[in-house]
């Protein structure tokens, strides 16, 4: 397996709250590594970390190898790092062809950007409806897939996901954890973030239980789901 | 509840939906079809104002009888609202394009309005000095003029980004507005100083006299419209194709191309915007280029317009134009356009017809494009089109 996202002792701060204390961790090629815990564990920060909005303090994040830490977000979206961020984050003025077009931003070629399209088309259909629709009109569960659609535009070696089932109906939940398995499947290698412990562990390979900005347990999806402290913690059993 | 099924699968587009998505409607039709119904609706709208008027004061000073004079004049206000709303337009989209993006009122772009203008004089007065000014091609000269002053204007406003909002750029939104009034009067002085020290005088008077075809008698054109005499002055008429093109120009730009759609994704969310790999600072300048490039070709058309321009003309327009970009919507394109043109129209027909009334003369006409500022400020702070924005959470 080869290591294409590596965190070492990740601290960051902001002013002088220090969200994260020693992130250590690393996703490998195709595999859906997810990491679960309460709020303000410093989950979304150790994504914000990796794509360069937020910048650790100290520690390093590297992509295949490559030292990130400090590279901007714009740069660190073209090697091949993309983002959904927290709350879906469209643009919602921009209809859905151009939400994908933001997306490809860093592609050049027309015909890689149309076939792209295509295949978001394949795994939303929904969003081929909405084409020319604004992205403010659709809905909540609509709006995620559309986020989903716009970061896999970039054609990511890494697809941070930052809470994609939070504020959708529990139907809609259930969707969106396959949609992360398929878009897993089609070869993507996914780090998800997510409350909703019990259906990410499900589908991921590995995970990592965030406390107060550390680490405190790690190993795969299954295992986790069976350790008492996960269970009492995060799947509500007493 | 009633059983509406949202499922229905993707519909059939008619033709008129598809007529809507090619190039032809989206950056020529329709653009051109809104500047159109704003005309007509800000004329039939002052139209009905002014004759109401009449009506009321029928003979606001003795032996003047209001609806003769309105209907001698009733047309040059049409064609001077619609070129003065123009440039108003121009200006007011650079306050609404920073906006946009960055969420703050650059105070220092009525200044690379001025700037504009100073630079149309100069480049005209430099074509003169080598005696190529009377024979050039007049729409060869106006077109050069005007890319000279956008081109300098847009670098200008470039440069007052980096220099004066970059390093601001997470302090309190205050901070830049006030470096902006400071950069206001640091380049009202410069220029002054500028052209103190090499023409010795900052009235500078656009060589138009040795323009040969706009002292022909051709200028003004006179229209004969219903056995009434219409006076229309060569420079509204410049100013209205030019304003026409760039602002189908800057439609295409903004709804049509890769950048426009970075600026436009930036203006909602910046953040986000970095994260899809967007070079947000490289789009912010290009914004600044955009919107001062605008400004500045303004500033020379206003100033063929009016012929003679200081370093200090900027200030007036300039906050009529914010005061247009504001009634419109901030931040709304299409606002700026409406605002502007809704603007000068008012201005106008008030001009044209309070200076009948004792009392209001024409000096006082300033007095309702700000009333207008403020009573938007205040009844309506999201402008006529308002920046509406749908998000679900």
């Amino acid at each position: 397996m080869t290591v294409l996202l590596e965190l070492t002792q990740v601290e960051t701060f902001y002013g002088q709250i220090q969200a994260l204390k020693g992130i250590s961790l690393r996703v490998d090629q195709g595999e859906i590594v997810t990491l679960v815990g309460s709020n303000g564990a410093g989950k979304t920060t150790t994504l914000k970390t990796i794509s360069g909005v937020t910048r650790p303090k100290h520690g390093t994040v590297r992509l295949n190898g490559n030292d990130i830490s400090f590279v901007p977000p714009h740069k660190i979206s073209a090697m091949g790092i993309a983002h959904v961020p927290e709350g879906r984050r469209i643009f919602p003025l921009l209809t859905v062809r151009e939400n994908l077009e933001v997306g490809a931003w860093n592609v050049d070629r027309k015909n890689v950007i149309a076939q792209r399209m295509e295949q978001q088309f394949e795994t939303f259909p929904r969003l081929k409806e909405r084409i020319n629709q604004k992205g403010g009109t659709l809905s909540g569960g609509e709006q995620q897939m559309l986020a989903m659609a716009r970061a896999l535009m970039s054609g990511p070696s890494v697809l941070l996901l930052d809470e994609p089932s939070m504020g959708l109906a529990p139907v809609l939940v259930e969707g969106i954890f396959e949609i992360v398995k398929r878009i897993n499947e089609q070869g993507n290698t996914v780090l998800l973030v997510e409350q909703n412990a019990l259906m990410a562990l499900e589908i991921a390979h590995r995970g990592y239980v965030l406390q107060t900005g550390k680490i405190v347990l790690e190993g795969t999806g299954a295992d986790l789901m069976k350790n008492d402290t996960v269970r009492a913690a995060y799947l509500g059993e007493v | 509840m009633s059983s509406v099924t949202i499922d229905a699968g993707p519909q059939a587009p008619s033709g008129l939906d598809s007529f809507k998505q090619t190039a032809l409607y989206r950056f020529l039709i329709f653009p051109l079809g809104q500047m159109l119904v704003f005309i007509l609706g800000a004329t039939v709208l002052l139209t009905v104002f002014v004759y109401g008027l009449a009506v009321l004061f029928p003979e606001p000073r003795p032996n003047i009888v209001l609806v003769e004079q309105l209907n001698r004049q009733l047309p040059g206000m049409i064609i001077s609202g619609i070129s003065i709303g123009f440039v108003y337009a121009m200006i007011a989209l650079g306050y609404t394009l920073v906006y946009g993006v960055l969420k703050f009122i650059n105070f220092a772009h009525s200044e690379i309005f001025m700037v504009g203008s100073v630079i149309g004089f100069s480049f005209m007065s430099f074509l003169n000095s080598l005696g190529m000014l009377a024979g050039f091609n007049p729409i060869l000269l106006v077109v050069s003029t005007v890319l000279v002053s956008a081109g300098f204007s847009g670098l200008l406003a470039v440069g007052i980004e980096r220099v004066a909002y970059k390093p601001l750029r997470r302090a309190p939104r205050l901070v830049p507005l006030i470096t902006a009034i400071g950069l206001s009067f640091i380049l009202q002085d410069t220029v002054r100083a500028i052209a103190s020290l090499t023409i010795n005088d900052f009235n500078l008077t656009y060589p138009t006299r040795d323009i040969a075809w706009l002292q022909s008698p051709l200028n003004p054109l006179v229209f004969n419209i219903g056995g009434i005499d219409v006076r229309v002055r060569i420079t509204a008429i410049i100013i209205m194709i030019a304003a026409v093109i760039m602002l189908l120009i800057l439609n295409y730009f903004v709804n049509g191309t890769k950048a426009g759609r970075g600026i436009r994704a930036i203006s909602m969310d910046q953040t986000t915007a970095g994260l899809m790999g967007i070079p947000v600072n490289t789009m912010i300048s290009l914004t600044f280029f955009i919107g001062g490039a605008l400004g500045g070709a303004a500033g020379a058309l206003y100033g063929l317009n009016v012929g003679t321009v200081t370093p200090y003309i900027g200030f007036i327009p300039g906050l009529k134009a914010f005061t247009a970009a504001v009634l419109g919507g901030i931040g709304n394109v299409t606002g700026a356009l409406l605002g502007g043109i809704l603007l000068g129209m008012i201005e106008t027909f008030l001009n044209g017809t309070l200076v009948y009334f004792p009392a209001i003369g024409i000096r006082y006409t300033d007095i309702f494009a700000f009333g207008i500022l403020i009573a938007v400020l205040i009844f309506r702070p999201s402008g006529l089109l308002g920046e509406r924005v749908d998000e679900k959470v």
